[in-house]
């Protein structure tokens, strides 16, 4: 064939042929109707070598501008150590299939295991499962679980405080499951807790969303939340930034049911929007209700420890169309990133680079503040993004900034700025993006 | 590998006051965090030095067993060769540092590799557009189904709630379409394991709004029919669904699109080599005819996964267009090759010409009472992954082989001669393939123990060692 990917010469050709009984590869094809057969060229370029491809790319790389992040919103510039990659990319792990076949699949089970066992540690809940594609679309399958469990109650109660494309992806799913989505006030940047008392107080409702910090990066108070939707059999589901659970209150001490969100946070780059890893964990009671894989421990028939997936029951596969959820993968490698990410920072690693995130955004603030061209558009706690409000005209300041090399925020509101910093910004950076101003 | 060192948990290896990471010093000044804002528990996260990590993951992954260690004929998954290039352009920084909300005019490249992508999947499935925004295959699906129902309730059509399946389909059609909140009827299969177009006319009515199929199908038979299929159900206003599962071997033979199809999504996991990472990350982009594309939903919040799709641009522009249209033909020779070679020792079901894989159903000797179980792990003494088993689940001991195109006979011929030989011990020596696998770093697993008292995380077990 004459082509690096396929090993064929014209003697294993006809050797395959003859085997066959076929004359030829379109012979292969015989009962393929002639009405749909594609016999035209497809409309793509020719063939090119390593050094074209790798040509193209990086004059498609140099269209990209290359910005200093002051910008979150879901997505964080946080350092990946080098080690990271470096396993990540063994091919052992990068080139493997889920671990269906245990006796060669230990390399990814275990680390599937540790996995869960560090998201449980860093929720404060029970149990976890083997990750979900995104923080988006685990918050959905929450919302999911949370009308499965309830049996009966098809109405979730959605703070106005969580992020609006978390809230998008949420009301597809929802839509297409005749679930109704009721938002709960805001005051002040923060969940109206008398609105839920109010909204929940209607009954009919199978589970509270909140987002903790949330959207705007306050921030909440959720004492109380807990029982309110327990008190109406809802269940508690909490959003959060996996980095800031480091040092933050955790959705197992705020008395969460279930605790969802994106584990970009941890080390994976931005990328672009994605691949992420959305997590999920929940009280021990409800895992049977959790959606995606489980990996648990075991024993092999030689009387040594083992891991295999697990709870298998609650999946796709063997429950077809009476499944909850249709997942039949989990975001794996991504879940080794993190892994090997927290095995690195330890607990003591992860609190620090929060800690620095959280003085770093506290500078940035008081500086901006202290410029007099900003003033606070909340009266709330932050940890390492925040909201200020601009009295000059956004759009031309943040075009400013990208042409001196920095995304400057998120656009939040008409003269409304999100910042986000992180341990990989310096005080130079920040001087810097606020003299500008 | 040293077990008794490498085998460990990281928890295991944790050691209090160890560091395995360095950060700048705070030059902020002093700004602690709250304490009525912060965690009273801390997070029983381990404490390693850097080398302790490496090794821990190094070894472990020597537990692992991927394309690049050797055959992976995984029927179903289309276990292809993932190419280095295509790693190493979708880690490129300029693309990996851009955050997804970077405002369009300083991320034309990434724009650019999503459009360009998008133009070539609709050059090679016919489709008049695609949302790059599904993450992985299911994902796909369930944002094709969407799409279907948002399309019939845009007419005011509010009565089609049923999606049919074919009895052979993998368990995400149906589980799609429940989580879609669609009913399922599953249409049956011939004798020659295609769909029955007889049973499929008397289910149809005005009720239905999709048929969900993959063509070949899950048993590696192309459904001849489909013209027929196609021109049926449309006939009463429903839409046909591709699961583009099976995409592979149709590349340089037929397009989705010319077959009839409205709606579909690729794995290109699959079909344009991506790596499957050990269960994740893919990509699901859905194609759809003209008109259908206003009814794209919002089932991710950015591009997808962007950095999938980078390497799946890179794969396509490596091949090139006489390339792509190679891939079915050899994956389908592959699979022939195989089948013939070994239908005189196991039980091939249905025979005649099958596309990318086909499925055996166990050995041809049923005397011996070697499982299809016991074949797939006698396989991996030898050094190769075993096929997907027990699926499809038309028969009982399905044995379901893909060999991707870029496998050389020399590959094909010593898994032949693997197989043949386990065909021989099941007779000669039972036990030994009953028990296997041998050669492995552990042995079977004891499945009902780790349903029956589930242990998931590592607080678990240490709870679980003090109590015993």
């Amino acid at each position: 064939m004459n082509y690096k990917y396929f090993p064929h010469t014209p003697s294993d050709l006809q050797t395959m042929f003859d085997k066959i009984g076929v004359k030829s590869l379109e012979e292969l094809y015989a009962e393929v109707p002639d009405s749909i057969r594609f016999k035209g060229d497809y409309e793509l370029p020719e063939a090119m070598s390593e050094i074209e491809v790798r040509r193209i790319f990086s004059t498609l790389g140099s269209r990209n501008k290359q910005l200093t992040c002051f910008a979150g919103a879901g997505v964080y510039d946080h350092y990946t150590p080098a080690v990271v990659n470096e396993i990540v990319r063994r091919s052992e792990f990068l080139t493997s299939y889920t671990p269906y076949q245990a006796e060669i699949s230990q390399g990814t089970l275990h680390y599937i295991f540790e996995y869960q066992s560090m998201m449980t540690e860093l929720t404060g809940m029970d149990i976890s499962n083997a990750s979900l594609y995104d923080g988006s679309t685990s918050t959905a399958e929450a919302v999911l679980m949370a009308v499965a469990a309830s049996k009966k109650c098809k109405t979730v109660l959605v703070s106005s405080t969580v992020d609006p494309k978390i809230l998008d992806v949420v009301r597809t799913y929802a839509h297409f499951q005749d679930i109704e989505i009721k938002m709960i006030d805001a005051v002040d940047g923060a969940t109206d807790k008398a609105d839920l008392e109010r909204k929940i107080a209607e009954g009919g409702i199978a589970g509270v969303l909140v987002q903790q910090p949330n959207y705007y990066g306050v921030v909440e108070d959720y004492e109380g939340y807990a029982d309110i939707a327990h008190a109406n059999k809802a269940l508690l589901i909490m959003n959060s930034v996996a980095a800031d659970l480091a040092v933050l209150k955790t959705p197992g001490e705020w008395g969460a049911d279930i605790a969802v969100g994106d584990g970009q946070s941890l080390g994976i780059s931005m990328a672009f929007g994605g691949p992420y890893v959305g997590y999920m964990c929940c009280r021990e009671k409800l895992i049977r209700k959790m959606p995606g894989r489980i990996v648990g421990m075991t024993c092999d028939n030689r009387g040594q420890r083992a891991f295999v997936l697990t709870l298998q029951a609650r999946e796709q596969h063997i429950r077809r169309q009476k499944a909850t959820s249709n997942i039949c993968s989990n975001e794996s490698l991504m879940a080794l990133f993190v892994t090997v990410y927290m095995s690195l920072m330890g607990k003591q690693g992860l609190r620090e680079a929060a800690e620095l995130s959280y003085a770093g955004a506290h500078y940035m603030y008081d500086k901006l503040i202290g410029t007099g061209k900003f003033t606070p558009a909340y009266n709330r706690p932050f940890f390492n993004e925040f909201c200020v409000k601009y009295n000059g005209n956004t759009d031309a300041l943040q075009e400013r900034l990208i042409n001196e090399g920095f995304f400057g925020g998120i656009k939040v509101a008409d003269n409304t700025i999100m910042f986000a910093v992180t341990e990989k910004r310096t005080k130079e950076e920040i001087d810097r993006l606020v003299s500008l101003i | 590998m040293n077990n008794k060192l490498y085998g460990n948990l990281i928890f295991e290896l944790s050691k209090e006051g160890r560091r395995g990471y360095s950060l700048p010093a705070n030059r902020f000044g002093n700004y602690p965090v709250p304490k009525e804002l912060q965690r009273k528990e801390e997070a029983g996260l381990p404490e390693c030095d850097e080398l302790t990590v490496v090794r821990h993951y190094t070894n472990h992954s020597s537990n692992n067993f991927g394309v690049n260690n050797g055959f992976y004929p995984l029927g179903s998954c289309t276990m292809k060769y993932n190419p280095a290039i295509d790693e190493e352009m979708s880690a490129m920084p300029e693309f990996s540092n851009l955050h997804p909300l970077q405002p369009h005019h300083t991320v034309a490249g990434a724009e650019d590799v999503c459009n360009l992508l998008s133009e070539s999947l609709k050059a090679i499935t016919g489709m008049e557009a695609f949302t790059l925004k599904p993450y992985a295959g299911a994902h796909g699906e369930l944002t094709g189904l969407m799409i279907i129902k948002a399309y019939h309730e845009s007419r005011g059509d509010m009565k089609r709630t049923k999606v049919i399946v074919p009895d052979s389909a993998h368990g995400t059609n149906p589980a799609s379409a429940a989580v879609c909140g669609l009913s399922v009827v599953e249409v049956k299969s011939r004798a020659d394991g295609t769909v029955d177009v007889d049973d499929l006319r008397s289910i149809l009515d005005e009720t239905v709004a999709a048929m969900m199929m993959t063509n070949p199908n899950t048993l590696g038979l192309f459904e001849k029919s489909i013209p027929e299929i196609a021109e049926l159900v449309h006939s009463h206003g429903a839409l046909m669904y591709y699961d583009g599962a099976n995409l592979n071997p149709m590349l340089g033979a037929c397009r989705p699109g010319d077959m009839g199809f409205d709606v579909m999504h690729i794995n290109l996991h699959k079909t344009f080599a991506t790596p499957h990472g050990g269960g994740g990350p893919g990509a699901g982009p859905v194609g759809v005819r003209k008109g259908l594309e206003q009814f794209f939903p919002t089932v991710s919040p950015y591009q997808g996964n962007f950095a999938v799709a980078m390497r799946a641009y890179a794969y396509i522009l490596s091949l090139g267009k006489e390339n792509i249209k190679m891939v079915g033909p050899l994956a389908t020779l592959n699979a022939n090759y195989i089948k013939e070679s070994l239908k005189d020792v196991y039980e091939l079901p249905i025979d005649g010409l099958c596309k990318h894989e086909f499925v055996f159903n166990g050995l041809k000797d049923k005397s011996t009472g070697v499982t299809t179980m016991d074949v797939a792990k006698r396989l991996l003494d030898y050094g190769y992954h075993a096929p997907t088993i027990y699926f499809p689940l038309l028969f009982h001991e399905s044995l379901m082989i893909e060999p991707a195109e870029n496998e050389s006979k020399e590959t094909m011929d010593g898994f032949i001669e693997v197989m043949r030989r386990i065909a021989e011990e099941a007779k000669t020596e039972p036990d030994t393939v009953k028990n296997a696998p041998h050669n492995t770093p552990i042995g079977r697993v004891d499945d009902v123990l780790a349903a029956k008292h589930p242990i998931v995380t590592y607080r678990q077990m240490c709870n679980n060692k003090q109590e015993q």
